[in-house]
């Protein structure tokens, strides 16, 4: 059965974007019985044709855009025109996903409070906390079958894990492990197991990697609630007389413009994106943009501390073969600020294939001394490190009035400067990883520069008080009530741990409070 | 973007007949009129666009920037033969052109006439920041190291589906650790 609805059908909830974010609220709202039409710019990919070469399934699935970028940061050099590398697909960039699926420590939700005054950053508590996210928590993992979690197994170590579990052993460090991973890991009857393909990055073929694409949106069109339409590229947001938000305008597969109205939107097209809608979606009334009372619309950036270690041995690893990120180290999550810096960091095992490691080892990089180390290729293990980067400011989205896209619209550009703690953090994340490969005998390592960012967070931050953020505990707007944020530019700060099972989780309380504020006749 | 080569000689001449037909340009090319190949002719390539000698000296330079001694020459002449394209060719003359003038600057003939690696990376060094140079490695990141039937050279293995991923194919196989 389709389910189709009027464009002039004001009793909708209008989601847009179905990732991560939004395709786990539209699914989310749609068993609730709540009428979801969910506006999604990109094509809808079948597992079968996901392609298992990096740079087609780049090609298939990345957001191409244009956007520009600016700032200190290295990306901003080394790939100007692709500060982020995400997805424009059903499914959203939990297609490309690895699967870490970590919870917050308790002491993030309080960055302000744990990290006191940090110069430069703009620090702020969560308004919600550790315990009041937990049961939330546990829908989410049950949801993406996150191993390691409720009862379900951790899935085996591959050879690069092999090298990583034993450098970390070799240096004392506790707490290594497979991971929690959004990958089914044993045959429950519900879906495949993973078969150790390695390709994740490129969209699991066989479905066993946690996406909406497969895992949420099927489930919400089946209620017979849901509409999805594909390559309907949101433009902007309208409102009424009395501030509401009341539709959705966006181009069509055929380029023509449409105007879905709506009872409620909820914005979930990353945090490049998100807060670009907003912007351009400014009025008469809301001259700075939608939900943009207090100036941080597209500000407080966050792209997570990272970098990557990788090592040449001298006997092989064949680190590409099986999952790509079943890895972790979590002793250096911890907030000590003895070794320098606030926050922590986790070291998570990372694998890339020949064609994407060219381009990405690093970034420029030509001569000898480069493609000695790919002569190394097979015998190389690595490792990515992610931790929490400081909220600032001046590390903001905003319209670049100077270039236009396809639609005629101002594309965004992502400004971006290290904070003197991200630096150091990275340093020691550096030092720790290539420790680490040397004490199970490698020949040379290769602290290698961040990658356009995968985590994209903090564009529209979530604040106690209406002059500090974009949205309150709910992610509804603090300025507009009919309209909510979803996805993970609602982050206040970002924590060490990767994203999406927060965002999940997010999304699984927020379509709860939906319903029963629509129930209670607040919608 | 694989560009295939032709393994046998171009417009039906056989081996001994192209290069008795051809010059020698550099160590390791041979080129004639509208061809350029490899000195033991195990490659050969059309050029329509740019002159022989250039793209000689264009895979001479890919092999310079990202050299890798277990790599034949075919996999650089497909990573460059692109640029023999009306569009190119005549930015690509200019850069090549760019090229033997610092290479004669140096007290050489020719880019293709200096005889060690290091010597020519040092012109390379010096032309690092233009256009040309950028160009060109920038194109190769994707224009060499994405032919798929150079992969096995590195010991990577590509797609795996079609064998049933590495759950019983060796994803833990290592011996060492
Ligand atoms: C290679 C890679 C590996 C990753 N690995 C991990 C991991 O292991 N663990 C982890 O936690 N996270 C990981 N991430 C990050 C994770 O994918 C994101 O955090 C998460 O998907 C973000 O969810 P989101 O809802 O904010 O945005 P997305 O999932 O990106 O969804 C946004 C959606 O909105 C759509 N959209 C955007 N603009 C518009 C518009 N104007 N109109 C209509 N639709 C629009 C997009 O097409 C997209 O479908 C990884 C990301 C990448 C790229
Ligand atoms: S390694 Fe597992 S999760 Fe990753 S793509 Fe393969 S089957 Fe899917």
């Amino acid at each position: 059965m389709t389910t189709t609805f009027d464009l002039n059908d004001d009793s909708v909830v209008v989601v847009i974007g179905t990732g991560a974010g939004g395709g786990t609220l539209a699914n989310e709202l749609a068993q609730k019985g709540i009428k979801v039409v969910s506006l999604e710019a990109g094509q809808w990919h079948e597992p079968q044709d996901f392609v298992q070469d990096e740079w087609a399934s780049f090609g298939q699935l990345a957001w191409l855009d244009g956007r520009t970028t600016s700032g200190d940061w290295r990306v901003s050099d080394d790939f100007s025109g692709l500060p982020a590398w995400i997805v424009k697909s059903v499914g959203g960039s939990a297609v490309h996903w690895a699967g870490a699926s970590l919870r917050f420590q308790d002491h993030e939700w309080k960055a302000k409070t744990s990290y006191g005054n940090v110069p430069g950053a703009s620090l702020l508590d969560w308004p919600i906390d550790a315990a009041e996210m937990d049961p939330w928590y546990t829908k989410a993992e049950d949801k993406l079958h996150v191993t390691r979690t409720g009862d379900r197994p951790g899935l085996p170590g591959n050879n690069n894990f092999k090298v990583f579990e034993a450098g970390a052993k070799a240096l004392g460090y506790e707490n290594v492990n497979t991971g929690r991973m959004a990958i089914r890991s044993s045959d429950t009857g519900d879906g495949t197991p993973c078969q150790q393909m390695g390709f994740c990055f490129q969209g699991c073929k066989v479905a066993a990697k946690w996406s909406p694409s497969y895992d949420e949106i099927p489930a919400a069109l089946d209620t017979g609630n849901a509409e999805l339409r594909t390559q309907a590229h949101v433009l902007r947001i309208e409102h009424d007389d009395q501030g509401r938000v009341s539709g959705v305008v966006y181009s069509d597969a055929e380029g023509n413009e449409q105007l879905q109205k709506a009872r409620v939107v909820a914005l979930a097209g990353n945090s490049i994106e998100s807060p670009r809608i907003l912007l351009n979606s400014a009025s008469n009334m809301f001259p700075d943009g939608l939900a943009n009372s207090s100036g941080q619309v597209g500000r407080n950036y966050m792209r997570h501390m990272t970098g990557s270690v990788y090592a040449v041995f001298d006997q092989p690893v064949k680190m590409w073969r099986g999952t790509t990120m079943a890895g972790i180290i979590t002793d250096e999550a911890r907030h000590d600020p003895s070794r320098g810096f606030v926050g922590g960091y986790e070291m998570e095992t990372l694998s890339l294939g020949l064609p994407f490691m060219a381009a990405f080892l690093d970034p420029g990089g030509w001569g000898r001394e480069f493609t000695s180390a790919l002569d190394g290729y097979e015998n190389m293990a690595g490792m990515w490190l992610v931790g929490e980067d400081m909220p600032q400011e001046t590390n903001r989205v905003s319209l670049n009035t100077d270039v236009q896209d396809q639609y005629g619209l101002p594309v965004p550009n992502v400004h971006f400067d290290d904070h003197p703690n991200d630096i150091a953090m990275r340093n020691h994340a550096y030092e720790r990883g290539q420790a680490i490969y040397d004490a199970v005998g490698a020949t040379r390592t290769f602290p290698t520069p961040p990658y356009p960012s995968t985590h994209n967070l903090g564009t529209n931050r979530m604040s106690e008080n209406a002059r500090d953020g974009v949205v309150n505990r709910w992610g509804q707007s603090h300025d507009i009530p009919n309209l909510f944020v979803s996805d993970g530019s609602q982050f206040t700060t970002g924590a060490a741990e990767n994203p999406t099972l927060t965002i999940v989780a997010l999304a699984i309380r927020q379509a709860d409070h939906i319903a029963s504020e629509m129930s209670a006749g607040n919608l | 973007m694989t560009a295939t080569l032709k393994k046998t000689t171009q417009r039906g001449l056989t081996r001994r007949q192209l290069l008795t037909r051809a010059v020698a340009a550099g160590a390791s090319f041979v080129v004639g009129t509208g061809f350029v190949a490899g000195r033991d002719a195990a490659w050969a390539m059309e050029v329509q666009h740019l002159q022989p000698e250039s793209m000689a000296t264009l895979v001479q330079m890919a092999r310079d920037i990202y050299p890798h001694d277990h790599v034949g020459d075919k996999f650089y002449a497909a990573a460059v033969k692109g640029y023999d394209s009306d569009d190119d060719s005549d930015a690509i003359e200019a850069g090549i052109a760019d090229l033997n003038a610092a290479a004669r600057n140096a007290g050489y003939d020719s880019y293709l006439d200096i005889g060690w690696e290091r010597d020519r990376v040092d012109i390379l060094r010096g032309m690092e920041s233009s256009p040309f140079f950028q160009q060109i490695r920038g194109g190769l990141v994707t224009g060499l190291y994405n032919q798929k039937d150079l992969w096995p050279l590195f010991g990577y293995e590509g797609e795996s589906f079609s064998k049933g991923g590495y759950l019983n194919n060796g994803f833990d196989d290592i011996t060492w650790v």
